[in-house]
């Protein structure tokens, strides 16, 4: 168990400086901050003194170091965009971005459990076979594309629901929240859709295809013969256990559903953290594009980590193999 | 005595009648979906292929347009022109139907281009790294394993920042789609490389790459001739479902603003300037491109699954 942990903190240490050198590569080969700082009629004398003061004479890895060294309090420079600390714009961007991140994983949590359910029990109902087509459907088709699709049909045509935006927002402390106003969770329902749909047909077709197998074995036919009713065998033994690997999936896609929101946020002009990468990719904003990698890999290692521990503690199968193979 | 040779060389007529007869063409003619697939994506590519000399005008010199002729819905006389197009035009007086045929072309050379580049990448590092094993086996793992934990889009999108901070800006327009190729590409070589490595490791072990070890060959060429073409039926699958994955990177990178540059635009690029008009009414202009996106994207993905099924007969 400590070897597995410690190994597995390890790599997690790994990817994380890896990302900070490609960061910080971007910061120092991707343009020239002096000149960005000074203006390009400076003296060779006054750049000189600006990169001592920025510490740009020193050796590559001091650099590297100090970088880190900021990094893990939090400091990431200035927007070159917009003139603020990068780090006070991700921080009100964020609960937007969180938020239906959040919302995008129960909607694909719920109907992806119960349609994975409903289609297992039922293979031959009409709906099921509605669901497996439109999932397969749905798989292949860009999320933009659906988002637009939602929009056309549900704003344009039938003016239910709002094309953009958060709503009104509520401000609590230093977190906004759009859950406490009707147009905030009215606004909330389309991107949540959008975001989840893609996430919600994988886990059906993980819960349909676990279930289709745990159905024929033989602890759920012992279940049956003991006379067990169908909803205490199929809830009761049968769910349970395909919902391992479901949340492990689960974990690892809800790092994913962070990323995949920069889509989802353009489409509904969302003012979360993906629309901010996105304009600062556009208008090449290098301290906005450094610290949005650096915040989404500290996401993602994090997701993983705690995911891989969880699997590890919940399956005693994998504790066992883990110790024959690794040692 | 002429000397008979021992086995004629099959004629054209014979090797078609072979292949007819053959398990993969027998699964096709079976398919329905699968033919109505490759129908739909061969008309597009045609079509694409062919483009400039089918569209009615040329969507990006400014001289063939009038903008009179702006917003026209499809099939109908314009009000002040009286000219009809197909599928209507968008506000600059742009004939839907030529900027599709155009975008097309952006697109699927933009997809074919990028899956090109991630499976050179992928099966080279693949076939390396299950022939050699060992460190450089963990090495290419380790790092594909690292990109993996990152959605593919998240990495287009990094790549394509660096090299819009690297160039001076006004390459941008003229680079953007070498530049494109190169994000897609590089953010989908690990699935590539997974593949091939996964196969390259049972190959390693049949008699025929003893043997063609033991004559003496050189790994390079082991690799290349006698390894290569064994894990070429999976590397087919994969590559047909990433040209459908590399299509919708590349609208969706557009559709983002970060990829091709308007002068170039291509489906992605068109349904983004198409949603700007769907509030006001104009529906034509989103609702073609999404279209022909939706069923490109979809065909070439059902062959990919099709393509799958067939090559492995233990799905069957």
């Amino acid at each position: 168990m400590l070897a597995f942990l410690i190994r597995r903190v390890f790599q997690a240490v790994i990817v994380m400086l890896t990302v900070a050198f490609i960061s910080f590569s971007l910061f120092r080969f991707v343009g020239d901050p002096i000149s960005t700082m000074v203006g390009q009629d400076a003296t060779i004398a006054d750049r000189q003194a600006m990169a001592r003061e920025l510490g740009l004479d020193q050796p590559f890895i001091v650099q590297f170091w100090r970088f880190i060294a900021k990094a893990v309090q939090g400091e990431f420079g200035i927007s070159y965009r917009v003139g603020r600390p990068v780090m006070d714009l991700i921080q009100e961007r964020l609960p937007a971005t969180l938020e239906l991140a959040f919302c995008a994983a129960i909607f694909a949590l719920v109907f992806g459990i119960f349609f994975g359910v409903y289609t297992a029990l039922r293979r031959d109902s009409w709906l099921t076979k509605v669901v497996m087509t439109v999932s397969l459907i749905g798989v292949s088709l860009p999320t933009f594309l659906i988002g637009i699709g939602l929009i056309y049909l549900f704003s344009v045509e039938l003016k239910w629901l709002p094309s953009f935006g958060r709503g009104e927002t509520v401000k609590i402390g230093g977190w906004t929240t759009g859950f406490l106003t009707e147009s905030g969770l009215k606004s909330l329902i389309l991107p949540t859709i959008t975001l989840g749909l893609f996430q919600m047909t994988l886990i059906m077709r993980l819960v349909r295809s676990e279930m289709l197998e745990v159905l024929r074995t033989d602890y759920i036919k012992f279940a049956r013969a003991r006379g067990l009713s169908d909803r205490a065998v199929h809830f009761g033994h049968a769910l349970k256990n395909t919902l391992i690997p479901v949340i492990t999936i689960m974990g690892i896609k809800l790092g994913a559903l962070v990323a995949f929101a920069i889509i989802t946020e353009t489409v509904f002009q969302w003012p979360g953290v993906g629309f901010l990468f996105i304009s600062s990719v556009q208008s090449v904003d290098v301290p906005m594009m450094a610290s949005y990698l650096l915040l989404v890999a500290l996401f993602f290692v994090i997701v993983n980590l705690t995911v891989d521990l969880a699997y590890f503690a919940v399956d005693p199968r994998l504790r066992i193999s883990a110790v024959a193979t690794r040692g | 005595m002429t000397d008979q040779p021992v086995l004629a060389r099959p004629t054209l007529r014979q090797r078609l009648a072979d292949f007819w007869d053959s398990d993969i063409a027998w699964s096709f003619r079976h398919t329905p979906l699968a033919i109505i697939a490759a129908l739909v994506v061969l008309l597009i590519f045609t079509a694409a292929l062919i483009g400039p000399w089918l569209a009615p005008q040329n969507p990006f010199d400014p001289g063939s347009l009038n903008l009179m002729d702006g917003k026209t819905p499809p099939m109908t006389p314009n009000a002040f022109t009286s000219n009809s197009f197909l599928l209507g035009t968008d506000d600059q007086g742009r004939d839907i139907f030529s900027t599709i045929l155009y975008g097309s072309r952006v697109s699927i050379f933009v997809g074919f281009a990028a899956v090109s580049l991630a499976l050179a990448i992928g099966v080279t590092l693949g076939l390396l790294a299950g022939y050699r094993g060992g460190w450089v086996d963990s090495l290419i793992m380790r790092i594909a394993d690292i990109q993996l934990t990152f959605p593919s889009i998240l990495v287009a999108l990094m790549i394509f920042g660096l090299f819009k901070g690297l160039f001076p800006v006004g390459s941008h327009n003229d680079l953007a789609v070498p530049v494109l190729v190169i994000a897609i590409g590089l953010s989908d070589w690990p699935q590539y490389a997974r593949t091939v490595r996964s196969v390259t490791m049972v190959e390693r072990n049949k008699d025929y790459v003893s043997a063609a070890r033991i004559i003496g060959q050189h790994p390079v060429r082991i690799m290349a001739r006698h390894v290569l073409p064994n894990v070429l039926g999976p590397v087919l699958v994969i590559g047909t479902l990433g040209l459908a994955l590399a299509i919708i990177a590349e609208a969706t990178l557009s559709y983002l603003g970060v990829g091709v540059p308007p002068t170039q635009p291509s489906l992605g690029t068109l349904i983004r300037v198409g949603q700007e008009y769907v509030a006001s009414g104009e529906w034509w202009i989103l609702l073609f491109p999404s279209l022909t996106l939706l069923s490109l994207a979809l065909s070439v993905n059902i062959l990919g699954d099709w393509l799958r099924d067939a090559l492995n007969p233990r799905l069957r």
